[in-house]
């Protein structure tokens, strides 16, 4: 006899997971909520860890997503420190780490991202870090004092800005990046060029195209830096590894839900399982815009997602998918990036790099915009969101010309 | 503990206590209020805290700042009296500020 539970059971307790729950109340769910997370603190934002947390200005009751009291005034049942071990679909119910079982009527998957591991010797070396979690934050952030060497290994987001945070604190700081730019994957040629310029210009050390191939160490378990593949060797007092992440999809793999770089969901975020949604990091989803489907790592993501599962499960007419778009603050660069550079013909610079202010447009073969990249430019930035939204279609020449303000381009 | 009225685009008035120098966007998100999601935590980088001041309470709130005015110029629905909830702290003499809501946040 199938379990006849109705009340909605939320696996991860992240930004997703935390705003999920929070939804949920807010579109008028009479039914039980559970949330369970398996870090030991309530929902919190993880952006800031790699900035203002780092930095000594925010506490983590500025972090949370909702202070403590709001779960217990909602009727939100939190679970921290509680891992989830499986998941039945036939019965209905999850087992948690300490054998516990737990019915639902629906399921929400919020499981995040996992860290990717460098495959190199020496990894057991003390301090080899890596950001996550708020206490991972604290390991680093016990790493940043004057004159202290810090070796980042990957240039990506979380290792620059984690190199901008420990180079403010006046820590030596190396990074090393695999790819011949930074932000490889994530940004174009322009943006990777400034970024670089910008970090080089406070002092940060950075070697492209180098690989590590070893940490070393003192043989009494201290790192002293890493061994790169090409045989130099790079001094340090620690090392931080940022080189992304994959989805944390175990949990739904195992309970065999269609996945493939992250859980399939549709527009709704539901699973190939009716009664089963995933949202956020752990997700690989529909991208109307761009007709492909794809895995999103960011707090706009998750909280879009979690508001779609939210408003299904409360028989809520679903939003209209939004524009992706993803934030980056590193030394005094804002970066503001939306929509992805899918099937891009041409790219269009608006603003001049030297001025520190500028804005990256890429547009497919007939016009169409498709992304934007922002430095310390944020009405282009908006502008550019809604230019992607609407699919509109922009000469490049008129783009290009910042004599020709922002609001003729979007009529 | 100053208290702050949230006016959804549907005419829904939303009342919350919350202590001094809590913002606005804080307020909304810590109580629930429908319409203001907060997604970049206060940082003006999202607009996703948009709201509408009342004409009595602008002198009282006061301008935008720079980045805010920037992150609003292309946001849906600008009006002159449109601010971010994240860029305003509330005090004693912010209490009983009344905001409004657009219809979307984006």
């Amino acid at each position: 006899m199938p379990n006849a539970a109705t009340g909605v059971v939320i696996v991860g307790a992240g930004h997703a997971g935390g705003s999920a729950a929070a939804f949920l109340r807010q579109f008028g769910w009479q039914g039980a909520v559970t949330l369970i997370g398996s870090e030991a603190v309530f929902p919190y934002q993880r952006p800031p860890l790699s900035k203002a947390w780092l930095k000594g200005t925010a506490a983590l009751s500025d972090l949370e997503l909702r202070p403590a009291d709001f779960y217990a005034n909602n009727d939100i049942d939190v679970r921290l420190g509680t891992t989830v071990s499986a998941i039945d679909r036939a019965e209905k119910v999850i087992k948690l780490g300490d054998g516990e079982t737990l019915a639902y009527g629906r399921l929400i998957l919020a499981t995040g991202s996992k860290l990717r591991k460098l495959p190199v010797p020496g990894m057991d070396l003390k301090p080899v870090l890596e950001l996550r979690t708020n206490l991972d934050a604290d390991r680093i952030k016990a790493e940043l004092q004057p004159g202290r060497r810090l070796i980042i290994v990957g240039g990506g987001y979380v290792g620059l800005e984690v190199a901008a945070s420990a180079r403010t604190l006046g820590a030596e700081v190396v990074v090393i990046e695999r790819e011949p730019r930074l932000l490889a994957r994530v940004a174009s040629t322009a943006l990777s060029e400034h970024v670089f310029a910008h970090h080089d210009s406070k002092g940060v050390r950075i070697e492209l195209g180098a690989s590590v191939a070893a940490i070393s160490g003192d043989g009494g378990g201290r790192v002293t830096g890493v061994q790169l593949a090409d045989g130099r060797t790079i001094e340090g007092d620690a090392v931080v590894v940022g080189i992304g992440a994959s989805g944390h999809d175990a949990l739904a793999r195992a309970a065999g839900l269609t996945c493939s770089d992250g859980i399939k969901v549709d527009a709704a975020a539901r699973t190939s399982d009716p009664h089963i949604y995933a949202i956020g990091d752990c997700s690989n989803r529909q991208l109307m815009l761009y007709w492909r489907d794809m895995r999103l790592e960011s707090v706009p993501n998750a909280v879009e997602q979690a508001k779609q599962a939210a408003s299904d499960i409360c028989g809520k007419p679903v939003a209209l998918a939004e524009v992706p778009w993803f934030w980056s603050d590193q030394f005094d660069m804002r970066l503001q990036m939306a929509g992805l550079p899918f099937d891009v013909a041409t790219t269009v610079l608006r603003g001049d790099p030297a001025t520190g202010k500028f804005a990256v447009f890429h547009l497919k073969g007939d016009g169409c915009v498709q992304a934007v990249e922002a430095v310390n430019m944020t009405p282009e930035y908006m502008a550019g969101r809604v230019l992607i939204g609407k699919r509109s279609i922009i000469d490049p020449g008129r783009l290009a010309d910042t004599t020709i303000p922002l609001k003729q381009l979007l009529l | 503990m100053p208290k702050v009225t949230f006016i959804s685009h549907a005419g829904k008035a939303h009342t919350v206590d919350v202590p001094v120098g809590t913002t606005v966007m804080r307020a909304a998100v810590d109580n629930g209020v429908p319409g203001i999601d907060g997604d970049c935590g206060g940082q003006c980088a999202c607009a996703t805290c948009h709201i509408f001041i009342e004409p009595e309470w602008q002198a009282k709130t006061g301008k935008r700042t720079e980045a805010e005015s920037d992150m609003l110029e292309f946001a849906d629905g600008t009006l002159p009296n449109s601010r971010l909830g994240c860029q305003i702290e509330l005090t004693a003499a912010l209490d009983g500020l009344t905001v409004r809501m657009p219809e979307g946040q984006h």
